[in-house]
């Protein structure tokens, strides 16, 4: 198994890059060589985790103005996948985000995309970095 | 969106003819169906046929449909989905909250 991946994204901060940025992770996940219980899966989670990333640091970028851009770096080893989205907003506190409500009476529209990042990826941390923010999600390959 | 609308008996049935359903055009979905709802629709399938990804964005958008249906005493019912899709709404448990159907035939029949 020989796994040595390092891409760099700047994309505008704006929905419609969404698809993109979908379809970059599967092509990735597809080239990760890792046990078969993990691969098979890892196309569409990869893209589910950089599209509710990217969403994030959207909601979080300071202004929706065409020139705001995100920066995604997607890193693979051997050992591990990990995902970085940086934002430059005011950031939140992820410890403070509930876990949504699994019953018809307690239902929100809102509220499932950090519970998703959580249960796909093994690792998710949101801190401050360069004057901003960052989304580091980590995924064990091995 | 590319929404086809048909009504049969009484029921409204939408089917989606995007390949996906995420925070770039689930709003259009959301004011759509919050309309039909609130201009008399109480019955209604939208089926996910052609729908190939769903992030949390849409799958918040259906609960939404879900609340304006129970608003009204209605039904908000789904059909075809695609495995992503699936797989989505078991990892949010949002499986055990709508009636979920293999064709929209099924759905349809659900309501005799």
């Amino acid at each position: 198994m020989k796994n040595d991946i390092d891409i760099d994204i700047t994309i505008p901060s704006h929905t419609r890059y969404l698809r993109m940025i979908g379809t970059i992770g599967e092509k990735v996940a597809q080239e990760i060589d890792c046990p078969e219980a993990i691969r098979k899966a890892l196309p569409s989670q990869l893209a589910v985790v950089l599209t509710e990333g990217l969403v994030n640091a959207i909601k979080h970028a300071k202004s929706a103005a065409p020139d705001e851009e995100i920066h995604v770096r997607i890193n693979v080893s051997n050992k591990n996948l990990v995902v970085r989205i940086y934002d430059n907003g005011i950031g939140f506190d992820l410890d403070a985000v509930p876990p949504p409500c699994f019953t018809s009476s307690g239902l929100e529209e809102k509220g499932r995309g950090i519970f998703i990042l959580r249960s796909l990826m093994d690792t998710v941390k949101y801190t401050r970095a360069n004057g901003g923010n960052v989304l580091v999600m980590e995924k064990k390959l091995a | 969106m590319d929404i086809k609308t048909e009504h049969t008996e009484g029921i409204t049935v939408l089917f989606i003819r995007e390949d996906r359903l995420d925070a770039n055009n689930s709003e259009e979905l959301k004011t759509e169906l919050h309309r039909l709802f609130d201009t008399g629709t109480k019955d209604l399938i939208l089926d996910l046929k052609e729908v190939l990804f769903i992030d949390s964005s849409g799958l918040g958008v259906l609960v939404s449909g879900y609340k304006n249906a129970s608003t009204v005493h209605g039904s908000l019912k789904l059909s075809n989905l695609q495995s992503q899709v699936r797989s989505m709404f078991e990892l949010t448990r949002l499986h055990r909250v709508f009636d979920i159907f293999t064709t929209v035939d099924d759905a349809l029949q659900s309501y005799n």
